[in-house]
Protein backbone atom coordinates (compact mmCIF):
# COMPACT_ATOMS: atom_id res chain seq x y z
CA UNK A 1 0.00 0.00 0.00
CA UNK A 2 1.41 2.72 -1.22
CA UNK A 3 1.37 6.57 1.14
CA UNK A 4 -1.42 8.41 -1.29
CA UNK A 5 -3.70 4.86 -0.70
CA UNK A 6 -3.20 6.03 2.95
CA UNK A 7 -3.93 9.47 2.65
CA UNK A 8 -6.63 9.32 0.21
CA UNK A 9 -9.53 8.46 2.34
CA UNK A 10 -8.70 10.93 4.94
CA UNK A 11 -8.11 13.52 2.55
CA UNK A 12 -11.48 12.57 1.27
CA UNK A 13 -13.54 12.25 4.53
CA UNK A 14 -11.91 15.70 5.60
CA UNK A 15 -13.38 17.47 2.51
CA UNK A 16 -16.69 15.69 2.53
CA UNK A 17 -17.81 16.75 6.25
CA UNK A 18 -16.13 20.18 4.86
CA UNK A 19 -18.44 20.16 1.88
CA UNK A 20 -21.45 19.29 4.15
CA UNK A 21 -21.06 21.69 6.13
CA UNK A 22 -21.02 24.18 3.40
CA UNK A 23 -23.99 22.65 2.05
CA UNK A 24 -26.25 22.21 4.90
CA UNK A 25 -25.00 25.71 7.22
CA UNK A 26 -22.82 28.35 5.16
CA UNK A 27 -23.66 28.39 1.95
CA UNK A 28 -27.23 30.79 1.16
CA UNK A 29 -30.28 29.10 -0.39
CA UNK A 30 -31.09 30.31 -3.52
CA UNK A 31 -33.26 32.86 -4.04
CA UNK A 32 -35.70 31.49 -6.24
CA UNK A 33 -35.80 27.40 -5.88
CA UNK A 34 -35.18 27.79 -2.26
CA UNK A 35 -33.38 24.65 -0.17
CA UNK A 36 -33.88 22.32 -3.15
CA UNK A 37 -31.38 23.88 -4.85
CA UNK A 38 -28.06 22.90 -2.80
CA UNK A 39 -28.09 19.05 -3.77
CA UNK A 40 -26.99 21.03 -6.71
CA UNK A 41 -23.72 20.66 -4.92
CA UNK A 42 -23.93 17.05 -4.83
CA UNK A 43 -25.29 16.19 -8.12
CA UNK A 44 -23.09 18.56 -10.63
CA UNK A 45 -20.02 16.65 -8.79
CA UNK A 46 -20.97 12.87 -9.08
CA UNK A 47 -21.84 13.75 -13.13
CA UNK A 48 -18.09 14.73 -13.54
CA UNK A 49 -16.81 12.27 -11.46
CA UNK A 50 -19.17 9.74 -13.82
CA UNK A 51 -17.50 11.57 -16.83
CA UNK A 52 -14.13 11.25 -15.65
CA UNK A 53 -14.85 8.03 -14.91
CA UNK A 54 -15.83 6.95 -18.39
CA UNK A 55 -13.23 8.88 -19.95
CA UNK A 56 -10.90 6.48 -17.82
CA UNK A 57 -12.17 3.49 -19.42
CA UNK A 58 -11.75 4.36 -22.35
CA UNK A 59 -7.78 5.62 -22.16
CA UNK A 60 -7.51 2.19 -19.76
CA UNK A 61 -9.18 0.04 -22.69
CA UNK A 62 -6.79 1.71 -25.72
CA UNK A 63 -3.61 1.14 -22.99
CA UNK A 64 -4.68 -2.92 -22.39
CA UNK A 65 -5.55 -3.60 -26.13
CA UNK A 66 -1.92 -1.84 -27.17
CA UNK A 67 -0.11 -3.31 -24.28
CA UNK A 68 -1.96 -6.13 -23.17
CA UNK A 69 -0.96 -5.59 -19.71
CA UNK A 70 -3.39 -7.15 -16.63
CA UNK A 71 -3.43 -3.71 -15.19
CA UNK A 72 -4.81 -1.22 -17.55
CA UNK A 73 -7.36 -3.73 -17.74
CA UNK A 74 -8.21 -4.05 -14.20
CA UNK A 75 -7.80 0.04 -14.19
CA UNK A 76 -10.78 0.02 -16.98
CA UNK A 77 -13.20 -2.10 -14.26
CA UNK A 78 -12.72 -0.09 -11.88
CA UNK A 79 -13.05 2.78 -13.42
CA UNK A 80 -16.51 1.71 -15.12
CA UNK A 81 -17.86 0.54 -12.20
CA UNK A 82 -17.10 4.03 -10.32
CA UNK A 83 -18.57 5.87 -13.17
CA UNK A 84 -21.51 3.73 -13.18
CA UNK A 85 -21.80 4.50 -9.60
CA UNK A 86 -21.51 7.96 -9.62
CA UNK A 87 -23.64 8.18 -12.85
CA UNK A 88 -26.50 6.46 -11.00
CA UNK A 89 -26.33 9.23 -7.92
CA UNK A 90 -26.89 12.03 -10.83
CA UNK A 91 -29.57 10.34 -11.95
CA UNK A 92 -31.18 9.62 -8.30
CA UNK A 93 -30.17 13.30 -7.39
CA UNK A 94 -31.41 15.08 -10.38
CA UNK A 95 -35.14 13.55 -10.13
CA UNK A 96 -35.16 14.78 -6.30
CA UNK A 97 -34.77 18.14 -7.45
CA UNK A 98 -36.56 17.97 -10.63
CA UNK A 99 -39.71 16.97 -8.78
CA UNK A 100 -40.05 20.23 -7.12
CA UNK A 101 -38.69 22.84 -9.35
CA UNK A 102 -40.10 20.93 -12.38
CA UNK A 103 -42.95 19.53 -10.84
CA UNK A 104 -42.36 16.46 -12.65
CA UNK A 105 -39.32 13.29 -12.05
CA UNK A 106 -38.46 12.71 -15.20
CA UNK A 107 -38.23 14.57 -18.51
CA UNK A 108 -36.83 13.74 -21.86
CA UNK A 109 -34.60 16.61 -21.80
CA UNK A 110 -31.34 16.03 -24.10
CA UNK A 111 -28.95 16.23 -21.17
CA UNK A 112 -31.33 14.24 -18.94
CA UNK A 113 -31.98 11.44 -21.76
CA UNK A 114 -27.92 11.73 -22.74
CA UNK A 115 -27.09 10.63 -18.72
CA UNK A 116 -29.31 7.49 -18.37
CA UNK A 117 -27.70 6.78 -22.14
CA UNK A 118 -24.26 6.64 -20.95
CA UNK A 119 -25.49 4.92 -17.49
CA UNK A 120 -27.24 2.55 -19.94
CA UNK A 121 -23.71 1.97 -21.94
CA UNK A 122 -21.54 1.41 -19.15
CA UNK A 123 -24.26 -1.19 -17.07
CA UNK A 124 -23.60 -3.15 -20.31
CA UNK A 125 -20.14 -3.15 -20.11
CA UNK A 126 -20.55 -3.99 -16.12
CA UNK A 127 -23.23 -6.95 -17.54
CA UNK A 128 -20.70 -7.67 -20.26
CA UNK A 129 -17.81 -8.05 -17.77
CA UNK A 130 -19.82 -10.00 -15.25
CA UNK A 131 -21.55 -12.73 -17.70
CA UNK A 132 -19.13 -12.54 -20.52
CA UNK A 133 -17.08 -15.87 -20.10
CA UNK A 134 -13.51 -16.40 -20.45
CA UNK A 135 -11.17 -13.92 -18.62
CA UNK A 136 -8.68 -12.87 -21.38
CA UNK A 137 -11.54 -12.89 -23.94
CA UNK A 138 -13.59 -10.63 -21.75
CA UNK A 139 -10.86 -8.49 -21.47
CA UNK A 140 -10.19 -8.00 -24.38
CA UNK A 141 -14.08 -7.30 -25.74
CA UNK A 142 -14.50 -4.89 -22.55
CA UNK A 143 -11.88 -2.91 -23.98
CA UNK A 144 -13.67 -2.60 -27.52
CA UNK A 145 -16.69 -1.42 -26.23
CA UNK A 146 -14.81 0.79 -23.69
CA UNK A 147 -13.45 2.83 -27.08
CA UNK A 148 -16.32 2.21 -29.06
CA UNK A 149 -18.33 3.73 -26.63
CA UNK A 150 -16.11 7.02 -25.77
CA UNK A 151 -16.31 7.18 -29.77
CA UNK A 152 -19.99 7.28 -30.21
CA UNK A 153 -20.97 9.42 -27.15
CA UNK A 154 -20.17 12.74 -28.93
CA UNK A 155 -22.56 11.28 -31.88
CA UNK A 156 -25.39 10.55 -29.18
CA UNK A 157 -25.06 13.79 -27.58
CA UNK A 158 -25.72 15.91 -31.23
CA UNK A 159 -28.38 13.01 -31.67
CA UNK A 160 -30.44 13.61 -28.56
CA UNK A 161 -30.75 17.38 -29.35
CA UNK A 162 -32.88 16.11 -32.60
CA UNK A 163 -35.44 14.88 -29.53
CA UNK A 164 -36.59 18.31 -28.67
CA UNK A 165 -35.21 20.81 -32.14
CA UNK A 166 -38.70 22.41 -31.84
CA UNK A 167 -38.48 23.36 -28.14
CA UNK A 168 -36.20 26.14 -26.77
CA UNK A 169 -33.51 24.69 -24.61
CA UNK A 170 -35.69 25.95 -21.66
CA UNK A 171 -34.21 23.49 -19.10
CA UNK A 172 -30.72 23.27 -20.09
CA UNK A 173 -29.58 26.44 -18.97
CA UNK A 174 -30.59 26.40 -15.31
CA UNK A 175 -26.41 26.04 -14.50
CA UNK A 176 -25.82 29.69 -16.32
CA UNK A 177 -24.41 32.55 -14.56
CA UNK A 178 -27.69 33.17 -12.62
CA UNK A 179 -27.45 30.18 -10.53
CA UNK A 180 -23.97 30.65 -9.21
CA UNK A 181 -24.47 34.36 -7.60
CA UNK A 182 -22.69 34.47 -4.15
CA UNK A 183 -19.27 33.33 -4.23
CA UNK A 184 -20.00 31.36 -1.13
CA UNK A 185 -21.59 29.14 -3.65
CA UNK A 186 -18.98 28.50 -6.27
CA UNK A 187 -16.27 28.34 -2.95
CA UNK A 188 -19.25 24.99 -2.24
CA UNK A 189 -18.83 23.54 -5.83
CA UNK A 190 -15.31 23.50 -5.82
CA UNK A 191 -15.40 22.22 -1.99
CA UNK A 192 -17.78 19.36 -2.61
CA UNK A 193 -16.45 18.94 -6.43
CA UNK A 194 -12.99 18.15 -4.31
CA UNK A 195 -14.57 15.78 -2.12
CA UNK A 196 -16.53 13.76 -4.56
CA UNK A 197 -13.25 13.75 -7.00
CA UNK A 198 -11.39 12.58 -3.96
CA UNK A 199 -13.73 9.88 -3.20
CA UNK A 200 -13.97 8.16 -6.77
CA UNK A 201 -9.97 8.30 -7.01
CA UNK A 202 -9.79 6.63 -3.37
CA UNK A 203 -12.82 4.18 -5.13
CA UNK A 204 -11.41 3.62 -7.80
CA UNK A 205 -7.45 2.73 -6.46
CA UNK A 206 -9.22 0.64 -3.84
CA UNK A 207 -10.72 -1.49 -6.69
CA UNK A 208 -8.10 -1.64 -8.85
CA UNK A 209 -6.02 -3.03 -5.40
CA UNK A 210 -8.91 -5.54 -5.04
CA UNK A 211 -8.49 -7.01 -9.00
CA UNK A 212 -4.83 -7.32 -8.50
CA UNK A 213 -5.17 -9.32 -5.08
CA UNK A 214 -8.60 -11.07 -6.71
CA UNK A 215 -5.59 -12.28 -9.71
CA UNK A 216 -3.32 -13.22 -7.34
CA UNK A 217 -5.11 -15.28 -4.96
CA UNK A 218 -6.34 -17.76 -8.17
CA UNK A 219 -3.16 -17.65 -9.96
CA UNK A 220 -1.94 -18.90 -5.79
CA UNK A 221 -4.73 -21.35 -5.89
CA UNK A 222 -4.05 -22.91 -9.48
CA UNK A 223 -0.51 -23.53 -8.27
CA UNK A 224 -1.56 -24.88 -5.42
CA UNK A 225 -4.23 -27.17 -7.09
CA UNK A 226 -1.45 -28.09 -9.53
CA UNK A 227 1.47 -28.58 -7.08
CA UNK A 228 -1.81 -31.13 -5.07
CA UNK A 229 -1.96 -33.33 -8.58
CA UNK A 230 1.54 -33.43 -8.57
CA UNK A 231 1.64 -35.56 -5.73
CA UNK A 232 -1.63 -36.95 -5.45
CA UNK B 1 -7.21 -8.61 -52.03
CA UNK B 2 -9.07 -7.49 -49.01
CA UNK B 3 -12.08 -6.57 -51.57
CA UNK B 4 -12.31 -10.03 -52.91
CA UNK B 5 -11.89 -12.18 -49.68
CA UNK B 6 -14.88 -9.99 -48.48
CA UNK B 7 -17.09 -10.76 -51.36
CA UNK B 8 -16.17 -14.73 -50.97
CA UNK B 9 -17.52 -13.96 -47.59
CA UNK B 10 -20.68 -12.56 -48.79
CA UNK B 11 -20.99 -14.91 -51.51
CA UNK B 12 -20.65 -17.86 -48.71
CA UNK B 13 -23.19 -16.10 -46.53
CA UNK B 14 -26.02 -15.54 -49.69
CA UNK B 15 -25.29 -19.69 -50.51
CA UNK B 16 -26.24 -20.46 -46.82
CA UNK B 17 -29.26 -17.61 -47.35
CA UNK B 18 -30.32 -18.98 -50.09
CA UNK B 19 -30.10 -22.62 -49.14
CA UNK B 20 -31.39 -22.86 -46.04
CA UNK B 21 -33.84 -18.77 -46.24
CA UNK B 22 -33.78 -19.30 -42.07
CA UNK B 23 -32.21 -16.19 -41.88
CA UNK B 24 -34.17 -13.98 -43.96
CA UNK B 25 -37.70 -16.17 -43.17
CA UNK B 26 -37.52 -15.18 -39.51
CA UNK B 27 -36.49 -11.73 -39.89
CA UNK B 28 -39.64 -11.07 -42.16
CA UNK B 29 -42.07 -13.08 -40.13
CA UNK B 30 -40.41 -11.28 -37.08
CA UNK B 31 -40.87 -7.80 -38.76
CA UNK B 32 -44.28 -8.10 -39.93
CA UNK B 33 -45.28 -8.83 -36.54
CA UNK B 34 -43.84 -6.21 -35.07
CA UNK B 35 -45.32 -3.84 -37.13
CA UNK B 36 -49.07 -5.80 -36.50
CA UNK B 37 -48.28 -5.41 -32.67
CA UNK B 38 -46.89 -1.57 -33.28
CA UNK B 39 -50.33 -0.65 -34.78
CA UNK B 40 -52.52 -2.47 -32.83
CA UNK B 41 -50.93 -1.36 -29.76
CA UNK B 42 -51.21 2.62 -30.88
CA UNK B 43 -55.18 2.08 -31.61
CA UNK B 44 -54.88 5.52 -33.66
CA UNK B 45 -57.54 7.56 -35.40
CA UNK B 46 -56.94 6.71 -39.22
CA UNK B 47 -55.68 11.34 -39.36
CA UNK B 48 -52.98 10.00 -37.13
CA UNK B 49 -51.67 7.51 -37.81
CA UNK B 50 -49.16 8.24 -40.36
CA UNK B 51 -47.24 10.25 -37.21
CA UNK B 52 -46.35 6.80 -35.57
CA UNK B 53 -45.12 5.20 -39.27
CA UNK B 54 -41.24 6.55 -38.37
CA UNK B 55 -40.88 5.43 -35.06
CA UNK B 56 -43.08 1.72 -36.12
CA UNK B 57 -40.51 1.63 -38.80
CA UNK B 58 -37.19 2.23 -37.24
CA UNK B 59 -38.42 0.37 -34.07
CA UNK B 60 -39.21 -2.38 -35.92
CA UNK B 61 -35.66 -2.08 -38.19
CA UNK B 62 -33.73 -2.18 -35.04
CA UNK B 63 -35.37 -5.29 -33.28
CA UNK B 64 -35.36 -7.89 -36.67
CA UNK B 65 -31.79 -6.21 -37.34
CA UNK B 66 -30.47 -7.68 -33.71
CA UNK B 67 -32.03 -10.76 -34.85
CA UNK B 68 -30.37 -10.80 -38.11
CA UNK B 69 -27.34 -9.96 -37.11
CA UNK B 70 -26.93 -12.11 -34.24
CA UNK B 71 -28.16 -15.17 -36.36
CA UNK B 72 -25.46 -14.68 -39.14
CA UNK B 73 -22.90 -15.36 -36.37
CA UNK B 74 -24.19 -17.97 -34.96
CA UNK B 75 -23.43 -19.76 -38.09
CA UNK B 76 -19.79 -19.18 -37.74
CA UNK B 77 -19.84 -20.74 -34.03
CA UNK B 78 -21.45 -23.86 -35.03
CA UNK B 79 -18.35 -26.40 -35.43
CA UNK B 80 -16.00 -23.49 -34.80
CA UNK B 81 -16.95 -22.17 -38.15
CA UNK B 82 -15.05 -18.78 -37.13
CA UNK B 83 -11.57 -20.19 -35.89
CA UNK B 84 -11.60 -22.16 -39.53
CA UNK B 85 -11.82 -18.75 -41.45
CA UNK B 86 -9.41 -16.82 -39.43
CA UNK B 87 -7.18 -20.14 -39.64
CA UNK B 88 -7.82 -19.79 -43.65
CA UNK B 89 -6.14 -17.16 -43.26
CA UNK B 90 -8.49 -14.55 -43.70
CA UNK B 91 -8.08 -11.06 -42.59
CA UNK B 92 -9.82 -9.64 -40.29
CA UNK B 93 -11.08 -6.49 -41.97
CA UNK B 94 -11.99 -8.46 -45.22
CA UNK B 95 -13.82 -10.35 -42.40
CA UNK B 96 -15.84 -7.30 -40.95
CA UNK B 97 -16.73 -6.02 -44.66
CA UNK B 98 -17.91 -9.38 -45.86
CA UNK B 99 -20.32 -9.98 -42.78
CA UNK B 100 -21.26 -6.18 -43.16
CA UNK B 101 -22.73 -6.65 -46.27
CA UNK B 102 -24.79 -9.19 -45.56
CA UNK B 103 -26.10 -7.44 -43.06
CA UNK B 104 -26.91 -4.69 -44.99
CA UNK B 105 -28.29 -6.89 -47.65
CA UNK B 106 -30.35 -8.70 -45.01
CA UNK B 107 -31.80 -5.25 -43.62
CA UNK B 108 -32.37 -4.25 -47.00
CA UNK B 109 -34.64 -7.12 -48.36
CA UNK B 110 -36.52 -6.86 -44.49
CA UNK B 111 -37.02 -3.39 -44.99
CA UNK B 112 -38.15 -3.58 -48.73
CA UNK B 113 -40.75 -5.93 -47.14
CA UNK B 114 -42.04 -3.96 -43.83
CA UNK B 115 -42.03 -0.14 -45.95
CA UNK B 116 -44.94 -0.78 -48.07
CA UNK B 117 -46.40 -2.52 -44.94
CA UNK B 118 -46.35 0.31 -42.93
CA UNK B 119 -47.30 2.49 -45.54
CA UNK B 120 -50.83 0.86 -45.93
CA UNK B 121 -51.14 -0.50 -42.71
CA UNK B 122 -50.55 3.52 -41.59
CA UNK B 123 -51.56 5.65 -44.38
CA UNK B 124 -48.50 6.80 -45.35
CA UNK B 125 -48.03 7.77 -49.32
CA UNK B 126 -44.68 6.34 -49.75
CA UNK B 127 -44.41 6.79 -53.75
CA UNK B 128 -43.42 10.50 -53.83
CA UNK B 129 -41.30 10.15 -50.24
CA UNK B 130 -39.61 6.90 -51.50
CA UNK B 131 -36.01 8.32 -53.38
CA UNK B 132 -35.54 10.11 -50.15
CA UNK B 133 -36.23 7.68 -48.01
CA UNK B 134 -33.94 5.33 -49.47
CA UNK B 135 -30.99 7.68 -48.64
CA UNK B 136 -32.30 7.51 -44.90
CA UNK B 137 -32.48 3.74 -45.05
CA UNK B 138 -28.77 3.12 -46.78
CA UNK B 139 -27.03 5.58 -44.53
CA UNK B 140 -29.07 3.95 -41.38
CA UNK B 141 -28.67 0.44 -42.69
CA UNK B 142 -24.95 1.38 -42.58
CA UNK B 143 -24.75 2.13 -39.50
CA UNK B 144 -26.84 -0.45 -37.97
CA UNK B 145 -24.47 -3.08 -39.53
CA UNK B 146 -20.98 -1.84 -38.69
CA UNK B 147 -22.32 -1.97 -34.70
CA UNK B 148 -23.84 -4.72 -35.06
CA UNK B 149 -21.75 -6.59 -36.89
CA UNK B 150 -18.68 -5.62 -34.33
CA UNK B 151 -20.80 -6.46 -31.47
CA UNK B 152 -22.56 -9.57 -32.44
CA UNK B 153 -19.18 -11.57 -33.15
CA UNK B 154 -18.63 -10.26 -29.24
CA UNK B 155 -21.74 -11.36 -28.01
CA UNK B 156 -21.72 -15.08 -29.80
CA UNK B 157 -19.28 -15.90 -27.52
CA UNK B 158 -20.11 -14.77 -24.67
CA UNK B 159 -22.18 -16.60 -22.12
CA UNK B 160 -25.70 -14.50 -21.79
CA UNK B 161 -25.55 -14.14 -25.63
CA UNK B 162 -29.32 -13.80 -26.57
CA UNK B 163 -29.28 -10.92 -24.16
CA UNK B 164 -26.08 -9.05 -24.13
CA UNK B 165 -26.51 -8.33 -28.14
CA UNK B 166 -29.55 -5.88 -27.35
CA UNK B 167 -27.75 -4.74 -24.04
CA UNK B 168 -24.99 -3.91 -25.79
CA UNK B 169 -26.19 -2.30 -28.91
CA UNK B 170 -29.19 -0.64 -27.90
CA UNK B 171 -27.63 2.27 -25.86
CA UNK B 172 -24.81 2.55 -28.71
CA UNK B 173 -27.61 3.04 -31.43
CA UNK B 174 -29.27 5.79 -30.33
CA UNK B 175 -28.21 8.40 -33.00
CA UNK B 176 -29.27 5.89 -35.59
CA UNK B 177 -32.64 5.63 -34.06
CA UNK B 178 -32.97 9.01 -33.24
CA UNK B 179 -31.55 10.04 -36.44
CA UNK B 180 -33.78 7.51 -38.30
CA UNK B 181 -37.03 8.24 -36.74
CA UNK B 182 -36.51 12.36 -37.06
CA UNK B 183 -35.12 12.36 -40.49
CA UNK B 184 -38.09 9.84 -42.26
CA UNK B 185 -40.86 12.51 -40.12
CA UNK B 186 -39.04 14.97 -42.11
CA UNK B 187 -39.01 13.42 -45.20
CA UNK B 188 -42.86 12.40 -44.85
CA UNK B 189 -43.99 15.97 -43.89
CA UNK B 190 -41.08 18.19 -45.82
CA UNK B 191 -38.97 16.42 -47.93
CA UNK B 192 -35.42 15.42 -48.16
CA UNK B 193 -34.16 18.85 -48.11
CA UNK B 194 -35.79 19.23 -44.64
CA UNK B 195 -33.75 15.97 -43.28
CA UNK B 196 -30.28 17.31 -43.34
CA UNK B 197 -29.31 17.76 -39.98
CA UNK B 198 -30.90 14.17 -38.81
CA UNK B 199 -28.78 12.83 -41.94
CA UNK B 200 -25.70 14.34 -41.15
CA UNK B 201 -25.96 12.61 -37.38
CA UNK B 202 -26.53 9.25 -38.99
CA UNK B 203 -23.75 9.89 -41.49
CA UNK B 204 -21.38 11.07 -38.96
CA UNK B 205 -22.19 7.71 -37.13
CA UNK B 206 -21.78 5.56 -40.04
CA UNK B 207 -18.11 7.21 -40.27
CA UNK B 208 -17.47 7.31 -36.74
CA UNK B 209 -18.37 2.97 -36.16
CA UNK B 210 -17.17 1.90 -39.51
CA UNK B 211 -13.19 3.11 -39.04
CA UNK B 212 -13.92 1.43 -35.30
CA UNK B 213 -15.06 -1.48 -36.69
CA UNK B 214 -12.55 -2.22 -39.05
CA UNK B 215 -9.94 -1.38 -36.45
CA UNK B 216 -10.91 -3.37 -33.51
CA UNK B 217 -12.50 -6.12 -35.59
CA UNK B 218 -8.98 -8.20 -34.84
CA UNK B 219 -9.72 -7.68 -31.31
CA UNK B 220 -12.49 -8.93 -31.06
CA UNK B 221 -12.53 -12.60 -33.42
CA UNK B 222 -8.64 -13.32 -32.17
CA UNK B 223 -8.79 -16.48 -30.21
Amino acid sequence: MRVVDVLLPWLAGTLMLAALGLIFVVVPSEAQMGVVQRIFYVHVPCAWAAYAGFVLVAGASVAYLATGRPAADRLAVAAAEVGVLFCSLVLVTGPIWARPIWGVWWTWDPRLTMTVILWAIYAGYLLLRSFGGEEDAVARWAAVLGIVGVLVIPVIRVSVRLLHGIHPAVLTTREGSSGLADPTMRLTLAVSSAAVLALALWLVRSRVRLAALGASASRLRRELEAREGATA
Amino acid sequence: MVLRTALAILAKDLRIEARTREGLASALVLGVLLVLVFSVAHDAPADRAPSLAPAVLWVTFVFTGLLGVQRSFVLEREHDALAGLLVAPVDAAALFFGKLAGNMLLLGVMQAIVLPLVAVLLHVELWAALPALLVVLLLGNLGFAALATLFAAITVRARAREVMLPVLLLPLLVPVLIGGVKATQAILVAGLAAAREPLGVIAAFDVIVTVAGVLLFEQVVRE
